[in-house]
Parts: C-alpha cells; sequence; structure tokens
C-alpha cells in the first residue's frame, strides 16, 4: 500500500530532478537552489511517508524488502543533501535525483497491498544497527554514481571529445572527493552499525558469531571499500582505476542487499 | 553595481531616449579610433550636451569596439540626434561627410534593445564576450558619479547590467571558451576543479605562452614557472607574470612538480617523449597530469596521450572545441534574445509608470491653474467674502482636487495591468491637454 506521502515525495523527486536537469543545462543559480529545496522537500515527504507506513504495518519501516528499500532511498537523499552542502557542488543532483525516482518508483510499484506480519520489538540497539547500515548502503550507492559520472567524464576528457553538457559536469577532482567523501561516510556508518548488529546479537544469544552469509559478505564489502579509499590516493591507482574498483565494490552492495538477505542468510532475511 | 544615487529625482514628462554611435559593425577600425572617448573626454562630452541644453541626461559608452551616446533629449520636439551628431563630429573634429552612413541613430525602445544586447554581448565582435559587461558598467559608473545621469539612464544602465549579467549566467551565450588559451585552461578545471593550489609549467615564452598565462592567472593558479631555452625570455615572462624561471637544463626535473603543462615552443622533434613523461608522471606519484601542446610541429609526443591519468590536447583538439563552442553560443541567441525583451518590457513599464504619475502631477497643477483664474475672473463675486471664507473655499477646492486626482493616481501607481492598458499615454495628455508648460 502506498500512503498520500509516498506520491507526495515521488511527486517532489521528480520536481527536484526536473530543477537540477535544468540547472546543469542552463546553470541558473536560482533554479538550482529550487532543486535543493525540491530535494529537502521530498527527503522530508519521505520520511513522513516512512511514518505513515510505520504506523499502519505497526513496525519498523525496515521489517520487509519494501520498507527497507524505501529506508534506503531516503538515506541516499539525506546523504546527498549532506554532500551537496559540504562540497558545495550540485551538478550530480539530476543523476542521484534520477536514481531516486527509479528506485522510490520501483518500491511503489512493487509495494504489498496488506500489511506484512508485525514483528516483535528488538529495541533501539537493533533499530541503529539496521538504519545505520542502510545508510551505509546508501552511502556506498552514492559513490557509485559518482564513480560512474567520473567514468564518463574522464572518457571524454581522454578522448578529447567535450559534447555540450560536459562544461557543466563537476571536475574530476571534485567528483573523486565527493565520492570518497560518500565511501567515508558509507564505512563509518557500516563499521558502527556492525558494531551495534553484534552487541545486540550478543545480548540476544549470549555469545557473538560471524557465521552468516549476509556476515561474511558485510565483512567482505567493508574491506573492498577500504580498499577502495586507500587505493584512491595511492599512485597509480588513483583517478578512473579507483573509480572502476568504486563502481564494482556497489555490484557486491546489491547483491548483499537483495540476493543475501532473500535467499541465503537465516537471520537476516526480511519477514 | 553602481547605485542611482539621483534616481529619486522626480521625472516629468514623456520618457524618451535618444542613441547615435558606430560600432564594429558600421565603421572600420580607422574611424573608430578618431571617434573615440577616453573616460575623460566622455565625462566632457556629457557636460557639453547637458549645458548646451539638448540632452537632459548623457552616458557616452566608448570601447575598442564602438562608441555610442545615450542620452534623454531635453526638448521632445528638436531633432536631439541631429544635435548630438553634430556635436560628435564638432567635438573630435571630423568632417560630417566622413561619418555620412557610419553612424547609426536609434531612439526610444530600439535604443533600449541596442544597449541590451551589447551589454549582454550579442553585438560583440566576438559573440557572447564577458569584457563588454565590464565596460558598460565603467561608462554608467562614471557618469553616475559625475552627475550626468538621472532618473532614466540610471534605469536604463540599471537594467542592461541586470540583462548583461542574466544572459552570461542563464544562458550559454558566455559560457564557453572561445580561444584555443582559454579552452585549454578551461579544461584544465575540469580535470582540478578550482587550480588555486595547483601548479603550472610553461614551456616557452611565445605569445600564445603568455595568453595561457594571463588564463592561469586570471583562474587563480597557485604557482607558476616558466622554462624556455632563452633563459632571458623564461625571465622576462615570469617576472611580468610573477612567476619563477627554470633553467633549460633542468627540465625533466622541473616536470616533476606540475599539474599543468603548457608548451609552446618551436623545433621539428617533440620536446617531451612519450617516455620522458612516463618516468616523470611515475615519479610525481600518478597525480593527474594535464598537457596543453600549442606548437606547431606538436611538441609532445603524441603517444603521451596513452598514459595512465595524463591528459593531452593539441592545437588542433582545442581548434575543434573553439568552434563546437561557437556554434553553441550561436545556438543560444535565441534565450539571450528572449531574456532581453523580458527587460525591455520591465523598463517600458517602468516608463509607462513615470509617465503617467507625472500625467496626475501635471493634471493636478492645472486644476490648480484653472482654480486661480476662476477666482480671478469671478473676483467681483467674491470680493464681498469675508477672508475666512474665502480660505474655507481653497481648502474645499484643494480636497476637491485632492479627490479627482488621487484615485487615478493611486490606481496608475499600483496596477501595473493598467499601465499597460494605457501604454498610449499620449492620448491622455492630448486630450487634457497637459502638454505644454503654459497649459
Amino acid at each position: 500500500m502506498n500512503g498520500t506521502w509516498a506520491y507526495v515525495n515521488l511527486a517532489l523527486y521528480v520536481l527536484s530532478f526536473i530543477c537540477y536537469a535544468r540547472y546543469l543545462y542552463g546553470n541558473n543559480q536560482w533554479v538550482g537552489r529550487l532543486a535543493t529545496v525540491f530535494l529537502a522537500a521530498g527527503v522530508l515527504a519521505h520520511y513522513v511517508a516512512l511514518l505513515e507506513r510505520s504506523r499502519w504495518t505497526h513496525t519498523v519501516p525496515y521489517d520487509d524488502l519494501y520498507g527497507s528499500m524505501s529506508l534506503f532511498a531516503w538515506l541516499l537523499g539525506v546523504t546527498y543533501l549532506g554532500l551537496e552542502v559540504y562540497h558545495r557542488q550540485r551538478s550530480v543532483g539530476a543523476f542521484v535525483t534520477l536514481l531516486l525516482i527509479i528506485w522510490t518508483s520501483l518500491v511503489m510499484a512493487f509495494a504489498p497491498s496488506s500489511a506484512p506480519a508485525a514483528s516483535r520489538a528488538r529495541g533501539p540497539l537493533f533499530a541503529l544497527h539496521v538504519t545505520l547500515t542502510t545508510l551505509a548502503y546508501a552511502a556506498f550507492g552514492l559513490s557509485f554514481v559518482l564513480s560512474v559520472i567520473y567514468l564518463i567524464q574522464n572518457h571524454v576528457l581522454k578522448a578529447r571529445r567535450p559534447g555540450l553538457t560536459f562544461w557543466r559536469f563537476p571536475a574530476l577532482d571534485v567528483l573523486d572527493g565527493m565520492s570518497r567523501s560518500s565511501v567515508l561516510v558509507g564505512l563509518v556508518a557500516l563499521a558502527v552499525g556492525n558494531s551495534f548488529g553484534f552487541v545486540w546479537q550478543h545480548r540476544l544469544n549470549g555469545h557473538y558469531s560471524a557465521a552468516d552469509p549476509k556476515i561474511i559478505v558485510t565483512l567482505v564489502i567493508f574491506a573492498l571499500y577500504v580498499a577502495y579509499s586507500w587505493l584512491a590516493v595511492k599512485a597509480g591507482w588513483r583517478g578512473a582505476r579507483a573509480a572502476r574498483i568504486c563502481a564494482l565494490n556497489f555490484i557486491l552492495v546489491l547483491f548483499s542487499y537483495t540476493i543475501v538477505n532473500l535467499y541465503l542468510t537465516s537471520f537476516h532475511r526480511y519477514l | 553595481m553602481p547605485t542611482a544615487t539621483n534616481s529619486s529625482k522626480a521625472f516629468a514628462g514623456r520618457v524618451q531616449i535618444a542613441l547615435i554611435g558606430c560600432s564594429h559593425r558600421t565603421a572600420p577600425v580607422e574611424l573608430r579610433e578618431r571617434i573615440a572617448f577616453t573616460p575623460d573626454q566622455a565625462l566632457r562630452a556629457a557636460d557639453e550636451l547637458r549645458l548646451s541644453g539638448t540632452l537632459e541626461e548623457a552616458v557616452v559608452l566608448s570601447t575598442c569596439n564602438r562608441s555610442e551616446l545615450y542620452g534623454v533629449p531635453r526638448d521632445a520636439d528638436t531633432d536631439a540626434q541631429a544635435a548630438m551628431e553634430s556635436f560628435l563630429t564638432n567635438f573630435h573634429g571630423i568632417p560630417a561627410s566622413e561619418l555620412d552612413g557610419r553612424l547609426f541613430r536609434q531612439q526610444n525602445s530600439e535604443a533600449v534593445r541596442h544597449l541590451f544586447r551589447v551589454s549582454a554581448g550579442l553585438d560583440s565582435m566576438l559573440l557572447g564576450e564577458a569584457e563588454i559587461l565590464g565596460q558598460v558598467r565603467d561608462a554608467y559608473g562614471r557618469a553616475l558619479d559625475h552627475g550626468s545621469t538621472g532618473p532614466v539612464l540610471n534605469r536604463l544602465f540599471q537594467g542592461a547590467l541586470e540583462v548583461g549579467k542574466r544572459v552570461r549566467t542563464e544562458t550559454e551565450v558566455g559560457s564557453r571558451p572561445m580561444s584555443v588559451a582559454w579552452a585549454g585552461v578551461k579544461l584544465a578545471e575540469r580535470v582540478f576543479g578550482d587550480l588555486e593550489g595547483h601548479e603550472a609549467l610553461i614551456l616557452g615564452a611565445g605569445a600564445v605562452a603568455e595568453q595561457v598565462v594571463e588564463h592561469l592567472r586570471n583562474r587563480g593558479i597557485g604557482r607558476l614557472r616558466v622554462v624556455n631555452r632563452s633563459r632571458d625570455r623564461a625571465e622576462d615572462l615570469a617576472q611580468r607574470v610573477g612567476g619563477e624561471s627554470i633553467d633549460w637544463s633542468h627540465l625533466e626535473h622541473a616536470l616533476k612538480a606540475p599539474d599543468i603543462i603548457v608548451t609552446s615552443v618551436g623545433g621539428t622533434e617533440p620536446v617531451l617523449s612519450r617516455a620522458l613523461l612516463d618516468r616523470v608522471h611515475s615519479a610525481r606519484g600518478g597525480r593527474a597530469l594535464f598537457v596543453v601542446d600549442l606548437g606547431v610541429p606538436r611538441n609532445v609526443e603524441p603517444a603521451a596521450a596513452n598514459l595512465y591519468n595524463l591528459y593531452l590536447y593539441n592545437i588542433d583538439d582545442l581548434g575543434e572545441i573553439v568552434e563546437q563552442n561557437r556554434k553553441a553560443r550561436e545556438a543560444e541567441v535565441p534565450r539571450a534574445e528572449a531574456l532581453i525583451t523580458e527587460h525591455i518590457g520591465k523598463f517600458e513599464t517602468w516608463c509607462t509608470s513615470v509617465e503617467a504619475i507625472s500625467l496626475t502631477q501635471r493634471l493636478r497643477e492645472r486644476l490648480i491653474k484653472e482654480r486661480g483664474r476662476l477666482l480671478d475672473e469671478r473676483a467681483a463675486e467674491l470680493a464681498n467674502l469675508p477672508t475666512v471664507e474665502r480660505d474655507r473655499i481653497l481648502r474645499l477646492t484643494d480636497e476637491l482636487i485632492e479627490r479627482v486626482v488621487q484615485t487615478p493616481h493611486d490606481r496608475l501607481r499600483r496596477t501595473r495591468e493598467l499601465r499597460r492598458r494605457l501604454a498610449g499615454i499620449e492620448a491622455l495628455r492630448d486630450l487634457f491637454g497637459l502638454d505644454g508648460e503654459d497649459s
């Protein structure tokens, strides 16, 4: 079921995308600011939509795949807004909002019509574990978008055929910086979120265990993004090679988020 | 943007603007240089045009590509443009016959459109060039400080500066590089972003290299070093641009530091081979290196373009980009024209508003004058009235006049649509006979 706010947030994301695309084409600062305002309003509406659905399902929004994906989109929007403010760079907004629109539309299209069975309450530690891990995935998603733009921009520069919108894109160094910031946010969120997960598991079972495909894949993801962060400043790897690693890492994130969660794990499975 | 200190001065009457001038489109450089104005001459010319009674307000815009006189005629019925033309020939001592067919004359909305197009760079030799906006700002700023502008030209020039800025920020008319030197620097910014904190090495000290250096300096490059086969020329250029010179024998060592290399040296063999660049690139930790090769024959071995994290552009690559940008700029002209039309509309609305308010002011003056005449005609009838009663009649008629005038005055001030409908405000002026001073 999609509540009214879900449609409102999708509409605001669409408006934000239109403004970001116009900004990319026309470079009107006011249109750019309007894009940010629409995105911020969209993120706010998305938050209300998550609350609305939580009330309907009588549980947290990440209890099923639909809610979890919606939370992912919301955190992607929040992370991007933070990066936009920090780096003062709006040129990639059109791509991020396009991803938000596609993601949110898919989530809405496959939203279950009946509420899932409410799970038992697991406490704030578990909530923080899931939210921070989803934030990490959202940040990695953002770094994926930035890395893909980097690779396109790099290809255009190497081929010496800059197109018409080329001049509006951020510089390679800016994209690289934004991507690394985003990965850093993801790594911190993943480290803290997983720590909370281990503590919660200890409280639940009285011991720590990594014997679950989800935990193993998450640790591999963590190691791969640490490797990217290191290589991104290392001679011979910085630039396009590091961007390629970052983009490829996200494939594993998607694998972990979908296949692992749905089919391979036992206690990380959605209800 | 200069501020209009005297823009609050009330404007009485019709808003008229006269323009005469010549530009690269109408006159060759030999003539343009003879009728150009220095900043001091421009102010003196504006003073003389005002003191002679030809113009109420005046601004002279003079650049290497144009000399234009903008003014508000003091008397709407005389041919101010003929007087301005005659003034121009006298001021520069040029026979009128030499200017025959070389000067253009425009007035009112045509003159407004012309200035807005000039300010937007649409009338420039190099479409969308940025310099003209600064020149318009300077010419207006000087005239404003000197006191030769008034409410009309203040509004006109502020509108021109606004539209010039909007065209540059909201369209692509002025945003794309139009010279190989500028294109090279802009491309480097696509790699590094802000050039502050980055280092450039210039190989060669010729004219093209100097152009690149100028652009790099304008974009805030952190450190500039010049290396040339002739150390004297390298030192000369380095001194002029605030950089450092390096001896040619230290070239390989010098190549390890910069993020941007610009080469324009003579010679038949490449100065920078792939092997050399590979060595220095590894030595500098694989950081991105942007190389602009402006030499003909090429100074950099083409195979160097395949090195990882190295971006190589030669003069043909940059030439193609400049050509592509020229077409892109031309494609943006309709959008720029639309912005100009929007601002002309704003200016005309302001003119109508000023005219409308002056019209009601004239109506008030006319009614007060008519009351005076009536009281004079009926002086015999009123002679027996006590002073108190006569004062009372004056107060009551004052109130009546205010009531008659206030409603149209307020409505004209507040309602833009009404002013638009009354664009032919001339008819009202004629209807009430509010034209002349003696009405």
